[in-house]
C-alpha cells in the first residue's frame, strides 16, 4: 500500500494541466539549410509532444525556402507558446497556425490533403474487391501484377484512414503516407494578404 | 600596418587566420579557452598575433563562465574557444547558463575533419546536435569560404535582439583550408532574423495612460534592462523620478536602479523583501520591464498579483503571456521603449494621482517597517548576513564588481549588497549554476584589471570550479573569493528542513579542504576569519592584497535565508525571519502545498 507516503516535494510550483488537448496544423516557412528541421521538431520533442504528421519540402527554390507542415496535439496555451518559440528560431521566417486562422475566419479547418500509396496483394475475389473499392475511393492503380496492386490515393487524412481500414482484410501489405499538406482557404497566403492581380 | 584598413577588403587566408581576423574585426580583445587537437590551427594563428589576448583556463566550463562574467561586466560579447568532443561538451553548461540569462556568448569549437564527421573519430561529438537546444543558434562550417560570413553572423545573432549564446563548429580541415575572407558588413542584415527594437507607438501611448491612471503602481524590472545597455538604466531612473512609482527588481536586474534610490523596495520573489512582494501583490498597475515572470518571482501563479493590470515590455515575443497573462504587451528593446514612454509621459505632462500615491507609499512604508531582512546578530559567530553587510560597507564607493556562486550566499548577497549601477552584479539566475562565480569574477577582472572583483561564494559551490584559481594566478587576476563557509549546501539543507522532515541527506560536506592552505597551494593568499570583531580587519586585508585571495569566512552553520515564499504560497504569504520558528518552518508548507510543489 502506498497511501501513507507523502506526495513528492520539490522546489517548484506544479499545477495540474486542465486544458484539453487540441489538434493543430502549423505551417512554418524556413531557410532550407541543414539542421533547420531538427531545430523545429526539437521544440516539440523537448516538451514531450508527439508530431502526428510532418511534411517538408523546398517550396521557393530561388530563395531556398522550405515549408514545413506539422500536425500536433497539445494544450492550446502550450501551442501558443511553441509558436512564438518557433518564430524566434533564427532560420524561421514565419509561423502560421492554420487551424486557429481557419477558426477565426469561421471555417472548420484549413484545406488538408495527403497522398498515400497502398500495396495490396492477393488473388481471386479479394483482388477484384480491392480493385472495385479502390475505384470507389478514386484511387489510381500505379503498379500491378497478377498477385498485387499498388494504389495511389489523395485526400483528407480521414478518407485515407478509411481506405486503409477497408483494404486491411483484402491483403494490405504496406502503406506509405506523405503526411498532411495544408493551405488556408481564401485568397490570402501565409506571408500576408494576396496582391491584387495585375 | 593598419589592420583596420586591411580588414575592409577581401583577402585570401586560412580558416584559422579568418577566425582571428573575424575576432579582431568584431572588436574582440580577450578570449577564454583551452587548446586541443581539433583547434590547434586556430591556436597557432593566435600565437602569431597580439591584438587578441587568449586567457588559458583550467576547464572549458571555466572558460564559458569567465566569458559570461567578462560580457556581463562590459556589455560586450564574451568569446570562448574550445576543442572538439570533451571541450565542446564541457561548454554545454555555460552555454545553457548564457541562454537562460540572455548573455551574448560566442563559442568557437574545433571539430574533427569534415571527412571524419560521423565516424566516431577521436574526440568527436555531434557538437551542433548537442548544443542546438542550449544556444540561440549554431553553425557547422563545411566550407572555408562560408567561415567569415558565419562568424560575423554569429556575433550579430549573439549580441542583438534578446542576447544569447551561439556556437560556431569548425572542422580542422576547414581551419587549414585557404579561402576568401570578407569583412563584417557595415549594416548586418538577415533574411529571417530581424529583432524588433522599437515598441508599437499606440501601445506605448496606452501604457502611459494606464500607468498615469494607477493608484497603486509598481515597476518590476529585470535583466533585460541591464542587457539593453546603460541608457536603459538611465531612462528607468528617469521614469521612476517622473512617476514616483515604487520599483523592485529580479535577481538579474539588480543595479539598474540604485539600491540607495528613494523608490527602491529591494529584490522581489522567493527571497525578496516583504515590501516588494506585498507591493507586487497589492498593486493595481504593474509595469514589467525586461523581466519574464519567472517561477522564482511569481509564487503561486493563480494568486499572483490578482488585482492588477499588467504592462510587459520585452524584446522576446515568446516571453509574453508565457507564465502570466498580461493586459498590454509591448515588444521591443527596453531602452527604445522607455525612451518613447518617457517622451510621451513628458509631452502629455502626465502625473499619477498624488493622493493615491501618498497612501500607497504609506502602505508600503508599513510593510517596510516589518524589517524583513532582519536577523539576530551575534557576538560569538559571524552571521552570514552580517558578513555580506560588512563586505558592502567596506567596499562601497570603490570600483567594484561582485559575482556569486549559487545558493544561500547568493541570496544574501542580493539582499545585503547594495548595487548602484548596472553591469556590476554577475550571477547565475536562470540556470542556477554552482561553479559560476569564481570563473565569472576572473572574466570581470580580465576586463577591468584595476577594479576590485569579488566573488561572494559558498563553500560547496566554490569547489565546483576551484581549479580556476590557477587561471587567476597565471593571468595576474587578483580576484577576491569571499567564501561564506557554513560547511553545508545551505540552500539544499534549507529545503530539506522545509520539505523533507529535516532529514539532511547529503547536504553536509564532511571533508572540506583547508581553504587557506588551498589558496597557498595555488600561489594565492588565504585568509580565515571566525570572529565578528575581527571581520573588518580581515576584509580590509583581503582588499589590500594584490593577489588572488580565498577568504574563508566561517559563518553560523545553521542560518537560513529569509524572507521566503514557501512553495504553493502567494506573495502575501511570505515567511518572515521572526516568524520562522522551528515549528513554523516545519509547517510552512502544508500537505496541499507539498502536492503543489
Amino acid at each position: 500500500m502506498n497511501t501513507a507516503t507523502q506526495p513528492p516535494a520539490s522546489a517548484y510550483f506544479i499545477t495540474e494541466e486542465r486544458e484539453k488537448n487540441e489538434a493543430r496544423t502549423l505551417a512554418i516557412l524556413v531557410d532550407n539549410e541543414p539542421g533547420v528541421l531538427a531545430r523545429v521538431i526539437g521544440l516539440f520533442s523537448g516538451r514531450g509532444y508527439n508530431i502526428e504528421s510532418l511534411t517538408v519540402s523546398e517550396t521557393e527554390h530561388e530563395r531556398h525556402l522550405s515549408r514545413i507542415t506539422v500536425v500536433t496535439r497539445g494544450a492550446p496555451h502550450v501551442i501558443e507558446q511553441l509558436k512564438s518559440q518557433l518564430d524566434r528560431i533564427v532560420p524561421v521566417h514565419r509561423v502560421v497556425d492554420l487551424t486557429r486562422a481557419a477558426g477565426e475566419d469561421g471555417e472548420t479547418g484549413p484545406i488538408e490533403r495527403e497522398l498515400a500509396l497502398l500495396k495490396v496483394a492477393g488473388q481471386g475475389d479479394k483482388r477484384l474487391e480491392a480493385l472495385r473499392l479502390a475505384d470507389v475511393f478514386r484511387a489510381k492503380v500505379i503498379d500491378s501484377s497478377i498477385e498485387h496492386f499498388v494504389f495511389e490515393i489523395t485526400g483528407r487524412p480521414s478518407k485515407i484512414d478509411k481506405l486503409v481500414a477497408i483494404m486491411a482484410p483484402l491483403g494490405l501489405v504496406e502503406v506509405c503516407r506523405t503526411g498532411v499538406a495544408a493551405l488556408s482557404r481564401g485568397k490570402d497566403g501565409m506571408s500576408g494578404p494576396a496582391e491584387a492581380s495585375a | 600596418m593598419d589592420t583596420n584598413a586591411m580588414s575592409t577588403e577581401r583577402r585570401e587566408m586560412t580558416g584559422a587566420e579568418m577566425v582571428v581576423q573575424a575576432l579582431k574585426d568584431n572588436g574582440v580583445e580577450h578570449i577564454f579557452g583551452y587548446p586541443g587537437g581539433a583547434v590547434l590551427p586556430i591556436y597557432d594563428a593566435i600565437f602569431q598575433q597580439e591584438a587578441v589576448r587568449h586567457i588559458l583556463v583550467r576547464h572549458e566550463q571555466g572558460a564559458g563562465h569567465a566569458a559570461e562574467g567578462y560580457s556581463r561586466s562590459t556589455g560586450k560579447p564574451g568569446v570562448m574557444l574550445v576543442t572538439s568532443g570533451p571541450g565542446a561538451t564541457n561548454a554545454v553548461t555555460p552555454l545553457q547558463d548564457a541562454l537562460m540569462d540572455s548573455i551574448p556568448l560566442v563559442c568557437i569549437t574545433g571539430q574533427v575533419p569534415t571527412t571524419l564527421i560521423g565516424s566516431d573519430a577521436f574526440q568527436e561529438c555531434d557538437t551542433v546536435g548537442i548544443t542546438r537546444p542550449c544556444t540561440k543558434h549554431n553553425w557547422l562550417v563545411k566550407d572555408v569560404n562560408d567561415l567569415a560570413r558565419i562568424l560575423h553572423e554569429a556575433f550579430h545573432v549573439a549580441t542583438t535582439g534578446r542576447p544569447g549564446p551561439v556556437v560556431v563548429d569548425i572542422p580542422k580541415d576547414v581551419q587549414f583550408a585557404t579561402g576568401i575572407y570578407t569583412p563584417p558588413p557595415a549594416q548586418p542584415s538577415h533574411q529571417s532574423y530581424r529583432p524588433k527594437l522599437a515598441g508599437d507607438p499606440a501601445r506605448i501611448e496606452a501604457a502611459v495612460e494606464l500607468l498615469a491612471s494607477a493608484k497603486r503602481p509598481i515597476l518590476y524590472t529585470g535583466g533585460g534592462v541591464v542587457n539593453s545597455g546603460p541608457e536603459a538604466s538611465q531612462l528607468l531612473r528617469e521614469l521612476v523620478a517622473l512617476t514616483d512609482a515604487p520599483i523592485t527588481s529580479t535577481l538579474m536586474g539588480l543595479g539598474a536602479y540604485p539600491a540607495s534610490g528613494e523608490n527602491w523596495l529591494g529584490m522581489l520573489g522567493m527571497h525578496g523583501t516583504y515590501e516588494a512582494n506585498h507591493a507586487m501583490h497589492g498593486c493595481d498597475v504593474m509595469v514589467c520591464i525586461g523581466a519574464r515572470f519567472d517561477d522564482r518571482i511569481t509564487g503561486r501563479l493563480n494568486a499572483f498579483s490578482p488585482g492588477s493590470k499588467k504592462i510587459h515590455i520585452d524584446i522576446d515575443p515568446s516571453s509574453i503571456n508565457k507564465n502570466v497573462r498580461v493586459d498590454l504587451p509591448i515588444i521591443g528593446d527596453v531602452a527604445h521603449v522607455l525612451e518613447e514612454l518617457v517622451r510621451v509621459w513628458k509631452a502629455k505632462n502626465k502625473a499619477i494621482d498624488a493622493e493615491a500615491l501618498k497612501s500607497w507609499w504609506s502602505q508600503i512604508d508599513g510593510w517596510k517597517a516589518r524589517n524583513s531582512l532582519g536577523y539576530k546578530p551575534s557576538r560569538d559567530v559571524i552571521m552570514p548576513q552580517y558578513a555580506v553587510q560588512r563586505l558592502y560597507e567596506l567596499t562601497k564607493g570603490r570600483d567594484t564588481y561582485i559575482s556569486t556562486e549559487v545558493g544561500q550566499h547568493q541570496m544574501w548577497a542580493a539582499q545585503f549588497y547594495g548595487f548602484e549601477a548596472p553591469n556590476r552584479w554577475l550571477t547565475s539566475g536562470g540556470l542556477g549554476t554552482m561553479g559560476y562565480g569564481l570563473p565569472a569574477t576572473i572574466g570581470a577582472q580580465i576586463a577591468h584589471p584595476e577594479s576590485l572583483c569579488i566573488c561572494i561564494a559558498g563553500d560547496a559551490s566554490v569547489l565546483m570550479n576551484m581549479q580556476e584559481m590557477s587561471t587567476a594566478i597565471q593571468h595576474g587576476a587578483p580576484v577576491k573569493i569571499f567564501i561564506l563557509n557554513n560547511q553545508y549546501m545551505g540552500m539544499v539543507r534549507q529545503w530539506q528542513q522545509l520539505l523533507h522532515g529535516n532529514r539532511l541527506s547529503n547536504s553536509y560536506t564532511e571533508a572540506l579542504p583547508d581553504f587557506v592552505k588551498l589558496a597557498e597551494a595555488y600561489g594565492g593568499v588565504g585568509i580565515r576569519c571566525q570572529k565578528p570583531d575581527e571581520l573588518d580587519d580581515a576584509i580590509n586585508e583581503m582588499i589590500s592584497v594584490d593577489a588572488p585571495v580565498l577568504f574563508d569566512c566561517r559563518v553560523a552553520n545553521l542560518a537560513n535565508c529569509f524572507p521566503m515564499i514557501p512553495s504553493g504560497k502567494a506573495h502575501n504569504e511570505i515567511l518572515l525571519p521572526d516568524e520562522a520558528t522551528d515549528e513554523a518552518v516545519a509547517t510552512a508548507i502544508d500537505a496541499k502545498g507539498k502536492a503543489l510543489v
